[in-house]
């Protein structure tokens, strides 16, 4: 089977930091894909590089087959590659369903209409729509920026989800979420994801959240994939615990 | 499910019937600052409609000036009278000017956007100041009493016209402006000063937004410019100048951004305060208009559009009380 997103040598440097270095992973059509590393293992600056927000410096990206190395974030995002950050990134003056509409005006091309009001942009109702799939319909009349962390976090990755994405790339999508919530995070989203058959890649701490909703896993440290597999074949690797855990 | 705060259309068009209504009965000199208040508001407009994206320019008389002037030369150069034909062109040559100028302040932010903004109308003013022969110097260009489709208005109630005109006019560009502050595009500068990066993750040009907005903003500025010109009956450089700007700027906070009608609450309430700071304290009226700005600092930060939200408050609880 074909790779839908792949990187081929990826080397990047932060001055004698190495953040990546001959990194090449595949990612197939449809997998949920969780990937752990200690702090500055450079799982981050994949996410970067992939969405064209760091450039490497050698080393190629190919999605579905074409080269995307060195594109721009919108760029990237027009064909199909949307992400979420470890700090949602919301517009934090509008509401919850305005934050939402805006996204949808923007995947349908109308960013620059300075006349027809945003709600026309969402004759369809798909952002009550969005809004229920990810549990936030009680937070549509709020401002982003009074929502609790985990509802932030789900409205961060529901704004990418509006995209219609083919690929979805989450930086830690439970973190700062309390141990409690962080389920209820991950129920949310991942049925919604898997259901829509997004190709999703994640960045996550939390062991327990990757070994229970990871169908993939791959380990990182030092910018270079040290273990790959199933969730508990990489959690249960020697190496993969040292790395993580500091265990002998 | 509703989106954004709407005008309240019983609001504007009582306020607008009040300003249709009264005047007549008023005299000359109100409705002459009346006037003047209405034609700065629309430059002020342009300056609210960029702060809402988070872009404070310190040079908007540029527009203005433009405007005025575009109206100077079509009679000067091109013997056009028709004030309709000059309002026109100054719509053109708003956008064009924004348009090329855009281009480069599209890509600043914050105090490069500011005094970016600022240079280029200093640099307009130069040139209206030395190219005499064109511009008439510091002496100006006298805007003759224009045609309005075709019809001279008679002397005697040529400013009451004008006025009508102004407020006709800018009361159009409001609600253009409204459009814009609930369009798409309107949000997406909303979303700009909240988060650029996200804008570009979500697939939209940050740079492409403030430019059509910056457009938008100059062609305001530039209506502006010829309705003021129209009223004074003539124009100088000083309309370019960086107090003028300032005094934008200054207009825009007394406002408050809440609304696109604060720019004229705003406007009225600074034409008749420096008037009347003018009167009563001829050599300090500067400190008197300071003193105002830091009253609304300190306690109305929102501007005087926000004392609407303040009685709105009152009102709920008087009424609940009461029942």
């Amino acid at each position: 089977m074909s790779a839908v997103l792949e990187t081929v040598s990826l080397t990047k440097f932060f001055g004698m930091v190495r953040a990546a270095e001959d990194l090449s992973v595949q990612f197939q059509e449809g997998e949920l894909v969780g990937i752990v590393g200690p702090n500055g293992s450079g799982k981050t600056t994949l996410l970067n590089v992939i969405t064209g927000y760091v450039k490497p410096d050698r080393g190629r990206i190919r999605y579905q087959g074409k080269d995307i190395t060195g594109l721009s974030p919108r760029a990237v995002a027009d064909l199909g590659i949307a992400r979420s950050f470890q700090m949602p990134q919301l517009y934090l003056s509008l509401t919850v369903l305005e934050n939402l509409v805006l996204a949808l005006a923007i995947r349908a091309g109308r960013a620059r209409e300075f006349w027809a009001p945003l709600e026309r942009v969402d004759r369809r109702d798909e952002a009550p729509r969005i809004l229920e799939q990810f549990g936030l319909e009680e937070h549509a009349s709020h401002d982003a920026g009074q929502l609790p962390e985990g509802a932030r976090k789900l409205l961060d990755v529901a704004l990418s989800f509006a995209r219609r994405p083919r690929i979805l790339l989450m930086d830690e999508p439970t973190s700062g979420v309390s141990a409690r919530d962080k389920s209820k995070v991950m129920d949310t989203l991942v049925p919604v994801l898997k259901g829509t058959g997004v190709t999703t890649i994640f960045v996550e701490h939390d062991m327990e959240v990757v070994q229970r909703y990871a169908e993939r896993v791959l380990a990182f440290d030092e910018g270079k994939v040290i273990a790959a597999g199933s969730p508990d074949a990489v959690l249960r690797d020697p190496t993969v615990r040292r790395a993580l855990l500091g265990q002998p | 499910m509703a989106i954004g705060r709407r005008l309240d259309p019983a609001l504007a068009l009582a306020g607008l019937g009040l300003f249709l209504v009264v005047p007549p009965f008023l005299p000359q000199w109100i409705t002459f600052l009346l006037t003047l208040a209405w034609a700065k508001a629309l430059a002020v407009l342009g300056i609210v409609l960029l702060l809402r994206g988070g872009l404070l320019t310190f040079g908007h008389a540029l527009y203005y000036a433009v405007g005025a002037y575009t109206a100077g030369f079509a009679v000067k150069f091109l013997g056009v009278h028709e004030g309709l034909a000059a309002l026109g062109l100054a719509v053109v040559t708003g956008a064009a000017a924004s348009a090329l100028l855009g281009l480069l302040l599209a890509r600043y932010r914050g105090v490069h956007f500011g005094l970016l903004n600022l240079a280029f109308s200093m640099v307009l003013y130069a040139i209206l100041l030395k190219f005499y022969e064109i511009t008439g110097g510091t002496d100006g260009l006298r805007l003759p009493t224009p045609l309005l489709a075709g019809v001279k208005p008679d002397a005697q109630h040529l400013r009451l016209t004008i006025y009508y005109v102004t407020v006709v006019l800018a009361a159009l560009l409001l609600y253009v402006a409204y459009r814009f502050t609930t369009s798409p595009l309107g949000y997406t500068l909303r979303a700009v000063r909240d988060n650029e990066v996200r804008v570009e993750y979500m697939g939209a040009s940050v740079r492409q937004a403030i430019y059509c907005s910056y457009i938008v903003a100059g062609v305001m500025a530039s209506v502006g410019g010829v309705l003021a010109g129209f009223s004074v009956g003539h124009i100088v450089p000083e309309l370019s100048f960086w107090t003028q700007s300032g005094e934008f700027v200054f207009v825009a906070l007394l406002g408050g951004t809440g609304s696109v009608l604060a720019p004229v609450a705003g406007s009225i309430v600074f034409e008749f305060v420096r008037n009347y700071a003018f009167k009563y304290s001829p050599y300090t009226w500067q400190m008197t208009l300071g003193i105002v700005l830091l009253g609304i600092i300190f306690f109305l930060p929102g501007g005087l559009w926000s004392l609407k939200g303040i009685a709105a408050r009152r009102w709920t609880i008087v009424t609940r009380r009461s029942q």
